[in-house]
């Protein structure tokens, strides 16, 4: 610690601010930042989990970069960003919007829509593994023969299906962020342009939806990173198949690494992950404008 | 046991960021793990039932002998073949290393983490023969043993619904033409012809492991598992992919199969419910099919039998490919007391009459001889005493491939298999794909 002597004020400031901040401060340098900088290192080396640890400087990342399944991993979880984005803000906003009312069968509504965030997703998987079974899935038990598909064999089918399942289990909790965003918004905007002679679409368009910018940074930035690891109810689900087709990096990323044992590779996919998170967290705040300190309620 | 839908159900709250991985990298004390002591050791086991209990009774019953002390340290399946990679890369493994044989003791052995256990075994030759002889190649690696065998055997066998080949009109098939037949005539009645949870990969690999076999012979599988150049480039590879496409063709599989899952079950299910004729699947499903299948297996409606051979291939009917046994192995960084204790334990009491006796009664073939008394007395005998002279008696047993391979190939293997059933790739693109997994 240094010692300036011109703000002696703002120095015991900050010695207590540090105190403070110490215990949360040492768990994530314990439990992000050093684990961080350890899959920086492996990344560097080539190791199977048992032998050696050996330094081969570049050859893991040469090895992870030349791999058509990385760039193929790359490509699917970009895809996965954008298709639960695009699937699950819209019908988040509308449902919070409309949960955001205070009559009380809306009250009803949102217990039962909010049920799958009880859920863990790795039974939320194994549960809808079973409905769709082919044979002894909801397609048998309801008489319904439609719903017997090739839910998980087909390569374009279990992306719907992955993506349904996804938002079923997500939206939810972005429906939730945004009714409370939304009664946060000062009922006088709405009287006032009720007086202003506007309908309830142009009252949501004009008012709702332009109040609720910050949350949609939030929601989005919480929902792009989570895209780029959803792991667990692709994994259960189809491990990566059929064939490769969503085997998407997160999940490429732990077969290498504990199914093929190839620490080192599996470490440099790790790093492109973590620097990708970051990178789009960064961008998704930025799109909400420089100005962090403007007013959200301008007009109120 | 090795049990397949244990061993593939899904890692529960398995979530991989990039600090599993470190974690994993740091490594941690297992339990057990401190074995200290002048004469005591530690072992690793798998926990459920019944298996569980009997190595607990084993290990007790050894430690009342006087002859120094084992600890035992139960760990679900999936959390245990990671944690013990872990422990081993830590030098914190137990005495005794439990697993699977194959591929995986390959790189314990060339890493020179287990303990080569021939010249032990040339001192101990009575212990070695108690052991039923097929079990003995997937402990050995470069013609030296550094594992024995322990536990029961689980093969691969061709299932029958006897009701439904009654209703058809056919017999359980031991050629390649009778097994077309089969299919055949399923398909005419409206029922499936063979159930096959597909989406679960490793189960459409045993098709591939028979297929070889009666094509090629067991040396075509042992010339790709000991990593031979160009070894996936066998005819017999090619001939194996093209009986794929022609069972796909002749739609051999159950309607939706690519979308069937081995986790539930309902391959199992579809066979002991009248819906499919045969299931090819290892020796393990018989308990699930009893417990879970009604009175299909008690009222005897479950037929069992070898896979057919085929036209012109060099494998016997009798030839076996599954999964022999569980081994254990011997870790190097034990101390000599450790070392002790622990080979008192494999020559008194790892698989005594005792344990043989217990396995019988859990229904299940131990792989020890001299047990046909034990088998015939059982609720099971018919299906373990087949169980058993099968495996004494089969010429070779193929050791199942993901097992038997190193973990990467085993993942592209499992991958490519997938291919290969849905018709994405053909029999020369999935030799040409497992081809170069031997490079390296």
């Amino acid at each position: 610690m240094t010692t300036t002597p011109a703000a002696p004020h703002r120095e015991r400031l900050q010695l207590s601010h540090l105190l403070f901040a110490a215990p949360a401060l040492l768990f994530f340098l314990i439990f992000a930042i050093l684990p961080l900088l350890g899959v920086v290192a492996l990344s560097f080396t080539s190791w199977n989990g048992i032998g050696a640890i050996e330094f081969t400087g570049l050859t893991s990342w040469t090895e992870a970069l030349s791999r058509e399944t990385t760039w193929r991993g790359l490509l699917l979880v970009l895809l996965m960003i954008v298709a639960t984005w695009v699937l699950q803000t819209p019908l988040s906003i509308l449902l919070g919007t409309f949960l955001a009312g205070q009559q009380r069968y809306r009250g009803v509504l949102a217990v039962l829509y909010f049920l799958p965030l009880l859920l863990s997703s790795s039974a939320i998987a194994i549960t809808f593994k079973s409905l769709m079974d082919p044979n002894f899935g909801l397609a048998s038990g309801l008489g319904l023969p439609f719903l017997k598909q090739n839910w998980l064999g087909d390569s374009t089918l279990v992306w719907i299906v992955l993506l349904v399942i996804i938002a079923w289990q997500f939206i939810p909790f972005h429906t939730l962020i945004y009714q409370g965003a939304v009664r946060q918004i000062p009922q006088s905007m709405y009287e006032a342009a009720q007086i202003d002679g506007a309908g309830r679409v142009r009252q949501f368009f004009s008012i709702t939806l332009p109040q609720l910018k910050y949350t949609l940074i939030t929601s989005s930035t919480l929902m792009v990173v989570g895209a780029l690891t959803y792991f667990d109810i692709i994994f259960v689900l189809t491990q990566g198949g059929p064939g490769v087709s969503t085997r998407i990096l997160p999940l490429d990323m732990y077969l290498t690494g504990f199914r093929g044992n190839e620490m080192g590779v599996a470490s440099a996919l790790a790093v492109i992950l973590v620097v990708l998170g970051l990178g789009l967290a960064l961008g998704v705040q930025r799109l909400g404008g420089k100005d962090a300190s403007a007013s959200q309620t301008e007009g109120a | 046991m090795r049990n397949f839908s244990f061993t593939r159900r899904s890692l529960l709250g398995g979530t991989a960021g990039a600090a599993a991985l470190t974690l994993a990298a740091c490594g941690t004390s297992g339990p057990g793990g401190s074995a200290g002591g002048g004469d005591s050791a530690s072992i690793w086991q798998l926990s459920g039932q019944p298996n569980e209990t009997i190595y607990q009774d084993s290990i007790d019953a050894f430690n009342e002998l006087g002859k120094g002390s084992l600890e035992v340290t139960f760990f679900q399946n999936d959390a245990y073949k990671q944690k013990i990679r872990t422990a081993i890369g830590a030098g914190e493994a137990p005495t005794i290393i439990y697993g699977w044989g194959g591929g995986g003791l390959r790189t314990y052995a060339q890493e020179e983490q287990v303990d080569d256990l021939t010249p032990w075994l040339e001192e101990n030759a009575d212990f070695q023969k108690r052991f039923i002889d097929s079990v003995w190649g997937a402990a050995t690696v470069d013609d030296k043993i550094y594992a024995l065998p322990i536990g029961a055997t689980q093969p691969i066998i061709m299932f029958h619904n006897k009701t439904v080949l009654e209703s058809i009109g056919a017999e359980a098939p031991e050629t390649w033409d009778a097994l077309l037949d089969v299919i055949d005539k399923a398909n005419t009645k409206g029922v499936a012809p063979i159930s096959l949870a597909g989406q679960s990969r490793w189960t459409s690999m045993m098709w591939l492991e028979y297929l070889l076999d009666r094509i090629g012979g067991p040396e075509v599988f042992a010339r790709i598992a000991a990593g031979e150049k160009d070894a996936w480039l066998d005819p017999a590879v090619i001939e194996m992919g093209n009986k794929v496409t022609e069972l796909l063709e002749v739609k051999a599989f159950a309607e939706g199969f690519e979308s069937m899952a081995a986790d539930s079950n309902t391959d199992q299910a579809l066979l002991w419910s009248d819906k499919a004729a045969l299931m090819l699947h290892g020796g393990w499903t018989f308990g699930g099919m009893k417990s879970g299948g009604g009175s299909f297996v008690q009222d005897g409606r479950l037929g069992f039998g070898p896979f057919p051979t085929i036209d012109g291939g060099k494998g016997e009917l009798a030839n076996l490919v599954g999964n022999p046994c569980n081994y254990v192995s011997l870790s190097a960084v034990a101390s000599e007391e450790e070392k002790t204790v622990a080979k008192a334990y494999f020559l008194e009491g790892m698989m005594t009459d005792d344990v043989a006796a217990d396995f019988v009664a859990s229904g299940s073939a131990p792989v020890v001889t001299g047990q046909e008394d034990a088998l015939a007395a059982s609720d099971d005998a018919e299906y373990l005493q087949w169980v058993y002279t099968s495996l004494q008696d089969a010429p070779s047993f193929t050791q199942s491939w993901d097992q038997a391979l190193q973990p990467t190939a085993a993942e592209q293997l499992l991958v490519n298999t997938e291919q290969l059933f849905l018709g994405k790739a053909t029999p020369e693109q999935f030799a040409e794909a497992m081809n170069a997994t031997l490079e390296g």
